[in-house]
């Protein structure tokens, strides 16, 4: 076992003082503290200065309880504490730590506000402030969102700075001087005359004593890690085949099995038989589970095997039965009874629609998406001394605790869920539903561990997709831009869709259906943004930057229409149209490292998108060439600001790797229903973007923004339209519909 | 049967059509070529035979006969890697890192034939493994500093040359 989701019992530890409580800061403003999660699992007379710190005979251990899905939140994370509690990053391991609600996320919560996310009245920012008490009610231990940094900067530092002020006054007790004449450096405590003490020999007496009720944060002048590139801990391990992703998990008399549930997505199993398959090589038992059956076996090809053998009767899917059916079931939900939020309304739209000589308008839509992480769906469930325990990749390991008690009726004390690293995620692993299945066939196998792998093929057709959408917008334009816009989208809610399965109430509007569309800060004097819910069962759910994925596209298309239609240009009317000043910067950033407005090659085009996304503005500039009448990429060019850049070099990664993902789906990502059924069931059928296929892409990060922010999502929202808008430049082809392959051709 | 995996003999008891990749993870604990489509769309499941990388999702284990077998645990380790592996990590490569072993098994095939691939060459081989996070422009620049590098220790005479091997691993 790797040292991720374990803390070893060899650990002795400092005296035990939660930090909750104890400090003057806002973030732990609550009356009730949260006990310390790590006191649990300590060897006798240990404990755990704060949750996110442990000191052990080895070393030192942070606690990063967000989960690694290739953001490189373990590495940035960590440095929080590390530069406060001054080690480096190569002197500490990192692990994930338990499920705790000790570990909830605020700023998750905050997106999902009406308030557009550069709002800083004071509305807003009491609405801020008021939900971080239900994220701490929930106690939901959550990654997504983009929002670990955001949740993290300052609580994370302050445990590194609450650890680093009793180290230091232990050596001040141990030495007889006084903590001012102490310095500390590379996990020592260093006096005035040379005198050099360990954090590790000064744990123990360090334990017992109480951090002040005021600490100092480091100015940034004087950071030594934060704000500069590091490596990712992650990486070695990741380039050698070391890294334990939840699928290597291995366990002693491990058992293996696979899964076949209704392929019409939660509706049930009438009957099935697997005579075939019990007497296969290597099969151990078939167990019928959640609408479906479940087959262990020695290996997890033989559990492949056998489950392929199965022959069902599968009940009919509760929601429209094809393609066709769901998009006509969002073109007809543009209904006032339909309507879910009107969060824009400025001017007098009606009135500028009626008075004006012209009116331009269309129709965009976007189709349903799998997160397809590249991981497939897994589980390792071990039920064994009335305790369970599982490793799972999962963005909200609380949530799994919770199931477990369900499902087994244990105490949550008897539970402990291992976050493993994950092999991607995209929003995927906010489900539950792979663990619940491994869980539910541990209980078949008492005392046994059982490893339940997804096929690809399962992973591909039980997802939960991000929504098939539709936009519809009329503009009146005036010489330097558009007076009036009446923006209209529909689409399901993936709030309902989500919060439904974790049992979980979601009262309101769906902010998703309009996000990144009725919040972009463009100065429009009669704007109005209309969002519209499509209700059916069908299931949805966050896919990298959620309803900005699909609102960026519709949003940026228009734009670019409208720029067009006055023959102005997209680069220039959108700086012109800028309200909020780093927003404007990005567009113009991303204008000179394009070189807009200066002369291509034959052949060659460029389109320009912006999207405002989880507060960070990002502006794409996409460099196309048509060679034979197709499309190759070129060039992509980024820029985005993200308030405080933690790690550059990773931040670059993250909008590279967003911007990639955006073009993906923007190219070719494309999944359909039939009978039900979802008909890709594999990367043949649904394909990815290619090495052949990725652009160079030049990345600039920008810190004007008012306060930090992540960036897992936002490189993604204007990745589509980009391109879009650099095929009609190239071509004079308007494509109104994802994905753009369907229209032309790609290199 | 017996394979010959990283150097050395294993015997596993399985079904002949059993495919490789099922034996080196779930029989030999093996865990770095990793499983993404089963039909070899993804390629992370990428291992040498002899020296070629095949997909071992879909290679029976009886295929492989007494052909030698180098998963990515076999060119190196986190204390010692290998120049290709080495590359990766000073390019910053990784993101989720599922797909990496597949990916640098491809490349070190490529770069152990092509030590001085053009860009059109790293296409025509890099371009049958996924990876969903969009890590391609870092892969394509470590394979170019990867591969200056195996070009110096090709110009070298021969003992400086394993020298050099020495300290890049």
């Amino acid at each position: 076992m790797s040292k991720l989701g374990t803390i070893t019992r060899r650990t002795f530890l400092f005296g035990s003082v939660a930090i909750a409580g104890g400090l003057g800061f806002g973030f732990y403003k609550y009356k009730q503290p949260i006990d310390n999660p790590l006191k649990a699992d300590l060897a006798d007379g240990s404990s755990a200065l704060t949750p996110y710190l442990l000191i052990d005979q080895n070393g030192i251990s942070i606690i990063v309880p967000r989960a690694e899905m290739g953001q490189g939140v373990q590495t940035t994370l960590a440095a929080l504490v590390a530069e406060e509690l001054d080690v480096t990053l190569d002197q500490v391991n990192v692990i994930h730590g338990p499920a705790s609600a000790a570990y909830f996320n605020a700023a998750v919560l905050e997106e999902a506000l009406p308030f557009s996310s550069i709002d800083t009245g004071t509305m807003a920012n009491g609405m801020r402030k008021f939900v971080h008490v239900p994220a701490k009610l929930l106690g939901l231990q959550i990654t997504g969102g983009s929002s670990s940094v955001a949740d993290a900067y300052e609580k994370m530092r302050v445990s590194g700075a609450a650890a680093r002020n009793v180290l230091v006054k232990a050596a001040a007790q141990q030495l007889g001087v006084s903590t001012s004449s102490l310095r500390t450096e590379n996990g020592s405590v260093i006096s005035s005359n040379g005198e050099t003490i360990s954090y590790l020999e000064l744990a123990a007496a360090a334990g017992a004593i109480k951090p002040d009720s005021e600490l100092q944060l480091k100015p940034r002048s004087a950071w030594k890690i934060l704000g500069k590139s590091q490596n990712r801990i992650d990486i070695p391990a990741k380039s050698t085949g070391a890294a334990e992703f939840g699928i290597d998990v291995d366990l002693p008399n491990m058992v293996y099995a696979s899964i076949r549930v209704n392929p019409s997505l939660g509706a049930a199993m009438n009957s099935y038989d697997a005579s075939k398959a019990q007497s296969m090589r290597g099969v151990k038992k078939v167990v019928e589970i959640d609408n479906g059956v479940a087959v262990i076996a020695s290996n997890t090809w033989y559990a492949f095997k056998a489950v392929n053998t199965i022959e069902f009767d599968w009940a009919t899917a509760d929601y429209p039965l094809d393609t066709a059916a769901h998009l006509k079931a969002v073109e007809d939900s543009f209904t006032s009874d339909n309507q879910d939020s009107q969060f824009r309304d400025d001017g007098d739209v009606e009135k500028a629609l009626k008075n004006a000589d012209q009116i331009i308008s269309a129709e965009y839509k976007v189709p349903y998406l799998p997160h397809a992480p590249l991981e497939p769906m897994n589980a390792t469930a071990w039920l064994h001394d009335g305790k369970l325990e599982v490793w799972a990749g999962t963005q909200i390991p609380t949530q799994a605790v919770k199931e477990a008690v369900k499902i087994t009726g244990l105490e949550q004390s008897n539970i402990k869920i291992h976050t493993t690293l994950m092999g991607g995620s995209f929003g995927r692993r906010l489900e539950m539903d792979y663990i619940i299945q491994a869980i539910k066939v541990a209980v078949e196998m008492p005392d046994i561990p059982v490893k339940l792998t997804w096929t690809r093929e399962e992973d591909m057709t039980h997802d939960n997709y991000r929504p098939i959408g539709i936009a519809r917008f009329k503009a009146v334009v005036g010489d330097t831009g558009p007076t009036a816009i009446d923006l209209q989208l529909a689409g399901a809610s993936v709030n309902a869709s989500q919060m439904g399965r974790l049992g979980i109430p979601a009262a309101g509007p769906d902010i998703a259906i309009v996000q990144a569309a009725w919040d972009q800060p463009y100065g429009v004097e009669n704007f109005r943004v209309t969002g519209y819910r499509v209700k059916n069962d069908f299931p949805v759910s966050s896919w990298r930057s959620v309803g900005s994925s699909q609102n960026g596209f519709f949003h940026e298309s228009m734009m670019d229409e409208i720029a067009h239609s006055k023959n102005l240009d997209p680069m220039q009317m959108r700086i012109g149209l800028m309200t909020h000043e780093p927003s404007r910067k990005v567009l113009e950033a991303v204008a000179e490292m394009s070189g807009w407005g200066t002369d291509l090659a034959e052949g060659h085009a460029r389109g320009v998108a912006f999207s405002l996304s989880f507060g960070v503005p990002a502006a794409e500039v996409i460099e196309i060439a048509i060679i034979d009448g197709k499309v190759k990429i070129v060039n992509a060019f980024a820029a985005v600001d993200v308030g405080t850049a933690l790690d550059p070099r990773n931040i670059e990664a993250q909008v590279m790797g967003g911007l990639n993902f955006g073009l993906a789906a923007a190219i070719m990502g494309d999944i359909s229903i039939k009978d039900g059924q979802i008909q890709e069931t594999n990367f043949h059928q649904y394909r990815s973007m290619r090495f052949y296929q990725a652009p160079a892409v030049e990345v600039r990060v920008l810190e004007n923004g008012d306060r930090i922010r992540g960036i897992g999502e936002p490189g993604t929202p204007p990745a589509a339209p980009a391109l879009a808008n650099a095929i009609f430049a190239a071509t004079g082809q308007r494509i109104r519909e994802l994905p753009l392959s369907k229209h032309i051709g790609f290199v | 049967m017996k394979i010959n995996v990283n150097g050395q003999s294993r015997e596993v008891d399985v079904a002949p059509d059993m495919p490789l990749l099922w034996v080196l993870r779930d029989e030999l604990n093996i865990k770095g070529p990793k499983f993404g489509c089963g039909i070899a769309q993804c390629r992370a499941c990428t291992v040498h035979l002899n020296g070629q990388p095949v997909p071992s999702c879909s290679l029976p284990v009886s295929a492989v006969g007494d052909g030698k077998i180098t998963t990515i645990e076999g060119l190196g380790s986190p204390d010692a890697m290998s120049v290709v592996q080495a590359a990766w990590v000073e390019h910053q490569v990784a993101q989720c890192g599922y797909c990496q072993p597949g990916q640098i098994m491809t490349a070190t095939a490529l770069l152990s034939s092509n030590s001085n691939p053009s860009d059109d060459e790293i296409d025509t081989a890099m371009s049958a493994n996924l990876c969903r996070c969009g890590t391609y422009p870092r892969i394509r620049a470590a394979i170019k500093t990867a591969a200056s590098i195996i070009r110096e220790i090709e110009l070298l005479p021969t003992d400086a040359a394993s020298a050099r091997e020495g300290e890049s691993s």
